[in-house]
């Protein structure tokens, strides 16, 4: 069976919901550019994925060097031989403290969970538009939502990203271009570890295989697991002045 | 343009189109302001090793003026008149001024463009790359036969200024070379002198192809301009049939409202509404009738509507009314939906026309695939190494791309019929030949000549429009 996509990119590919998406596109057939920061990790995975039968290349980057997107986007579609599906997983959330007012955090949320999307989108837009089809995948949030006292920057870059996703879409859409933006909850990965209080923590291959399954059918997206989606809905009813006196 | 990005991977992207839609790329876009600005764009892409192409108004309706993945230069900043001698009629521009830039400026003084197209929206640069021709193009030849002497800017850093007497192999081949050698940043033109702002006008009906050839032989003597309409639907004993008109300078003495008054820019602005419809809404109006019925019905329509006329009636039209029928209605290109269309315009040697046209014509009908709008112009030759131009005719014919393989098929069915018959294209129009097509079309010789002069003038080769990449790979 052909794969749902011929060619993808998929950033943030080192780790979590990024890899496990690597993994299952190119179990699918699919030919994947595997981008991320850690070469080594990238190499494992890509290593990973050829001795299963797959195809993969190591890009290696950081999606806060916006200067070096843009070569590197065309550096990998030339690679590639074109491009159908661009996933953007990569994000960063550091541990900030409640007391902590670190500007280079937030910058660093900021850079890595939407700006970075945003260069990356961009050339993909682009290049989809005039295509007259073709496939962006973000990973956003629940986080997003509603500004939790927890985590200023992190929930606004997830926002911003879920905003951003959503116009991508009205602005595609016509041109047959899907957007899928998709929300996980808790996610058991590397960034969430040793973190307290996490709940209904579900697996990034469960994220990735939801959000490829979403993309191949042209969806906007959704929650992962659904209850947030419910969950979302009621803190989206609380009002202002009810949302801050609880303890989120 | 303010300030370079700090490369120009990072240039801003935009989704850029051919005129007729059915092509299109993302591309980085900079806007240079200056003939200086252009320059230092042209040497920070050759130092990143950026293909390059130029772009003026997005008229033509292929894809020379589209760089996939490369830098478009977008000359239609540099939109200054440089210097304009009404004594003369010499006229020196920038290339980003656009034909209703000129004549606006130069008609109160009593000069028209010689050589307009259909539409006034063309940068003067556009014109010169592809070597644009009007509706009197047998009587006056192509825009580049009234450019008397340009500037190029080249990527080998230089700047060539040109004319008949200097650098003129550069000069007849930058003129119909669709920007493949470099950057027009300066272009000096002489233009037509007019008596009056209006012309005087007949409407010739036509009913078959063959009338049309005839009338067109009968009347080219005296003729300024002379076009025809092919209703493209008709077929049978009436295929070709359509309606010629012919167009004439009136002299002053015979402009019955005063040349003071019709050589003002007022006396020629297009009428802003059609049928009582603002002009920008009507386009939507179309949309629906762009299908084959639709069209039959709006051909037959038109055709039949030549009969209320009375034979031999004559009117007066002004030159903007008259020459640029493609700006009524704007963004009429809209009406054909997302798929776009493409026009396709063989030219075809005199003695092979009347047969040629009908074989298209006919192919055309056997194929499903009527042109919707179908023009027939005659032309001459001219001395530009990549012309279009020969002592012959065109049938410039539009199509909708909603069928893209099959149009394309159909296409390349009568570039064979052109070809075989020692005819030519039109680089502004097309988007469909291949790299066969043009070698049989403009020979190897001209096109060693050509690549010869690029070689020159780019020796790395940086100027490569989508155009280029798919009609002359080497």
């Amino acid at each position: 069976m052909s794969p749902t996509w011929q060619r993808a990119i998929v950033v943030g590919a080192s780790s979590g919901i990024g890899e496990a998406i690597a993994r299952r596109l190119a179990a699918l057939g699919t030919r994947v550019a595997l981008v991320a920061r850690r070469e080594a990790e990238l190499s494992r995975v890509a290593g990973e994925i050829a001795k299963a039968g797959g195809k993969a290349e190591v890009f290696v980057h950081d999606v806060a060097d916006f200067d070096a997107t843009s070569a590197l986007f065309d550096r990998i579609v030339a690679t590639l031989g074109g491009l159908d599906l661009l996933v953007y997983a990569a994000g960063v959330m550091p541990a900030v403290e409640e007391s902590e007012w670190a500007f280079t955090k937030d910058r660093q949320m900021i850079e890595v969970n939407l700006l970075g999307a945003m260069a990356w989108c961009n050339p993909a837009g682009a290049r989809f538009e005039a295509a007259r089809g073709g496939t962006i995948v973000g990973i956003s949030s629940i986080a997003g939502e509603r500004g939790r006292r927890g985590a200023p920057a992190y929930g606004a870059s997830k926002a911003g990203l879920t905003s951003y996703l959503e116009s991508l879409r009205n602005r595609l859409g016509r041109y047959g271009v899907s957007v899928t933006t998709v929300k996980p909850g808790f996610v058991d990965t590397a960034m969430t570890k040793g973190k307290p209080g996490l709940f209904w923590l579900v697996s990034p291959d469960r994220v990735a295989a939801r959000a490829l399954g979403w993309a191949g059918r042209g969806c906007t997206g959704g929650f992962v697991p659904a209850r947030w989606g419910l969950v979302a809905f009621i803190l989206k009813l609380i009002p202002s002045f009810v949302f801050r006196r609880l303890n989120f | 343009m303010s300030g370079l990005p700090s490369s120009l991977a990072n240039a801003p992207l935009r989704v850029v189109d051919g005129f007729g839609m059915a092509v299109r790329a993302a591309c980085r876009c900079l806007a240079p302001r200056d003939a200086g600005e252009l320059a230092e764009l042209l040497a920070r892409a050759t130092r990143e090793g950026m293909s390059v192409a130029f772009r003026g108004s997005g008229r033509s309706y292929g894809d020379p003026a589209i760089n996939a993945s490369g830098l478009v230069i977008d000359t239609t900043g540099m939109n200054r008149i440089l210097s304009w001698d009404p004594t003369t009629g010499v006229v020196d521009v920038e290339p980003g001024v656009t034909i209703e830039g000129l004549w606006r400026r130069t008609l109160p003084d009593g000069f028209w463009p010689a050589v307009v197209p259909g539409t006034m929206a063309p940068t003067l640069a556009g014109c010169a790359a592809m070597n644009v021709h009007g509706k009197n193009n047998f009587k006056v030849g192509p825009t580049g036969d009234h450019v008397l002497e340009f500037d190029l800017a080249a990527p080998d850093g230089r700047t060539y200024t040109c004319s008949r007497d200097q650098n003129e192999d550069v000069f007849h081949a930058a003129i119909g070379g669709f920007g493949a050698l470099g950057a027009f940043t300066r272009l000096r033109l002489r233009l037509k002198h007019v008596e009056s702002g209006l012309l005087e006008v007949e409407a010739i009906r036509n009913r078959t192809l063959e009338e049309a050839f005839d009338i067109f032989e009968q009347r080219l003597p005296a003729a300024d301009y002379l076009v025809g309409w092919i209703d493209g639907t008709a077929s049978g004993r009436s295929l070709g049939r359509g309606v010629i008109h012919q167009a004439n300078y009136l002299t002053a003495d015979r402009d019955p409202e005063g040349p003071a008054k019709t050589l003002r820019i007022a006396r020629q602005d297009l009428p802003s509404t059609i049928l009582g419809f603002p002009r920008s809404l009507v386009w939507h109006f179309m949309a629906p009738f762009m299908t084959a019925p639709g069209l039959w019905w709006l051909n037959t329509a038109k055709y039949f509507a030549s009969y209320l006329s009375r034979p031999g009636r004559k009117y007066l039209q002004s030159h903007a009314a008259f020459a640029f029928l493609l700006d009524y209605v704007p963004n009429w290109r809209l009406a054909y939906g997302r798929a776009g269309f493409i026009q396709y315009q063989p030219f075809v040697p005199h003695g092979a026309a009347r047969r040629v046209f009908r074989e298209i014509l006919e192919r055309c009908r056997a194929r499903g695939t009527p042109p919707y709008l179908v023009v027939l112009k005659r032309h001459r030759p001219d001395p530009f190494l990549l012309t279009h131009g020969l002592d012959g005719w065109s049938l410039a014919m539009d199509f909708p791309a909603r069928q893209r393989e099959q149009l394309w098929a159909l296409c390349h069915e009568l570039t064979e019929i052109v070809v075989a018959a020692g005819g030519k294209f039109y680089f502004a129009k097309d988007a469909v030949l291949r790299p066969t097509d043009v070698e049989r079309a403009f020979g190897r010789d001209r096109l060693d000549r050509f690549f010869a002069v690029k070689r020159r003038l780019d020796p790395q080769g940086l100027i490569r429009s989508d155009l280029m990449r798919r009609v002359l790979p080497a």
